[in-house]
């Protein structure tokens, strides 16, 4: 029930703070959602989408330094993906 | 995906379990909360790799599991009245009330919808205004915002056939209840970490002082999942008892602002009956005198049903992490995802489902009662 799946903001379609709504990209295939949670949203950030609203925008940095953090228990590899293939 | 398939990096999993488990010096017990939680730990073999250093209890957070037996009936009534259509998530279709399941009540010629979103029942009902829409709001802080956005939306549309039946449910009393509990073994929580995105986490930090226990904000990959254990294990190990975000892409400590603005406008804390753990003192939210014209047991009085014997499901034992799946008699054979007794075994996130999805099927019996564990 609180699955959320991250996606990203490709296209903001109305921006009013009760109906604003978005194109939001995942693996490629693009949905309309809700974004009246995420208002400070940018084109190309990643959200998180629940129940067809965006829950949260996913912070990059701190995704890359945790990232970067995990990758130093054992033996550094490679970078952190930059962007989906699509 | 990114921020998904680097996570589930079986390298990176791989160094944190072997870091996990030289850090422990003894067996802890830690509870997921979330359902979604339960079934990544079993799908990825998190549960069995760590069975020598930790033992998971599954909590109660599967909010279609939680929501009670007479709300369920009462949909089904709804769905039976001329002119109503009842709309809600597919997990809600199969789960037995005492009187059936919409999915039954469904076949028998009520009308019953499933959508991903409330605002998808929103659309139905402005494109339908012969009809009366209503959904049937369950989840937990995760899902509120748009429930919440779905009644601000229709009074600004003017969507007046729309309306909800309020099932929704908060975690943290849950959690309050269950460390309160007598026979309570959990040592430390995984918080469940988009219920935080929502809500935030600065209100654990009472919550870990008053029964010193740490709560770790973690999410659903199984890199932030062994990620929160290894934290979790790290503050028993030191003997702290903290509140601590394992997942900062996602969560602020204060939340998402403007979602809980969405909410605290149309919702209001309520005390709520919990299927399996009973009446919970502010454990659920209903909508505020204010919005009272989209309360569907407002505006389509009824009697209750009465109310008929349980089964032998043992469903409250397994949602307060007493028992594991398979240690009730039912698991397996009378209740299974075909023919479900409870709703554990219906949910896509109840542990019961996942138990039987994923084949632990059987108990370790050799192992003493307190840290018996299920395979």
């Amino acid at each position: 029930m609180c699955l959320g799946v991250p996606g990203k903001l490709v296209a903001w379609l109305d921006r009013d703070p009760l109906l604003a709504r978005g194109q939001v990209e995942f693996d490629g295939i693009r949905h309309e959602c809700h974004l009246a949670c995420v208002p400070e949203a940018e084109i190309g950030d990643y959200v998180v989408v629940h129940a067809g609203i965006a829950i949260s925008r996913i912070d990059g940095v701190e995704a890359e330094r945790l990232w970067r953090e995990l990758r130093t228990i054992g033996e550094a590899t490679a970078p952190m993906p930059a962007e989906d293939p699509s | 995906m990114k921020y998904v398939d680097e996570f589930r990096d079986a390298n990176t999993v791989d160094r944190l379990l072997d870091a996990l488990r030289r850090r422990a010096t003894r067996r802890w017990t830690i509870m997921e909360v979330c359902g979604g939680q339960t079934h990544s730990l079993l799908r990825y073999g998190i549960d069995e790799a760590l069975a020598d250093v930790i033992e998971l209890i599954h909590g109660p957070g599967c909010p279609v599991c939680v929501t009670s037996a007479e709300l369920i009936d009462n949909a089904m009534e709804l769905a039976k009245l001329p002119d109503v259509v009842v709309i809600t998530f597919g997990d809600m279709l199969r789960v037995p009330g005492q009187h059936g399941s919409l999915a039954l009540a469904r076949a028998a010629g009520a009308r019953v919808r499933t959508v991903y979103s409330p605002l998808e029942a929103l659309t139905f009902a402005e494109k339908n205004p012969q009809v009366q829409v209503v959904f049937f709001a369950v989840g937990f802080e995760t899902t509120t915002p748009a429930t919440a956005l779905a009644v601000l939306q229709a009074e600004r549309r003017n969507i007046t056939n729309f309306s909800l039946l309020v099932a929704h449910v908060r975690v943290q009393p849950a959690m309050e209840l269950l460390l309160q509990a007598a026979d309570n073994r959990v040592q430390a929580f995984l918080a469940a970490g988009h219920v935080c995105a929502v809500v935030g986490y600065a209100s654990y930090a009472e919550l870990c002082r008053r029964y010193r226990v740490p709560v770790v904000v973690t999410g659903f990959e199984p890199v932030d999942l062994v990620t929160g254990l290894a934290a979790c294990v790290e503050q028993l190990e030191a003997g702290r008892f903290d509140v601590e975000n394992c997942y900062g892409r996602s969560v602020q400590a204060a939340g998402n602002l403007h979602a809980t603005r969405l909410v605290d406008a149309v919702f209001e804390v309520c005390d709520r009956p919990w299927r399996g753990l009973g009446d919970l003192p502010s454990g659920g939210l209903r909508l505020r005198e204010a919005w009272k014209h989209f309360d569907a047991e407002h505006r389509f009085p009824r009697s209750p049903l009465p109310i008929l014997e349980t089964t032998g499901c043992r469903s409250g034992d397994v949602l307060s992490g007493r028992i594991k799946p398979p240690q009730c008699s039912a698991f397996g054979s009378q209740c299974t995802p075909e023919h479900p007794l409870g709703a554990p075994m219906v949910s896509s996130e109840g542990a019961c489902a996942a138990y039987f999805h994923y084949a632990r099927t059987s108990c370790d019996t050799t192992a003493s009662p307190a840290t018996i564990e299920c395979r």
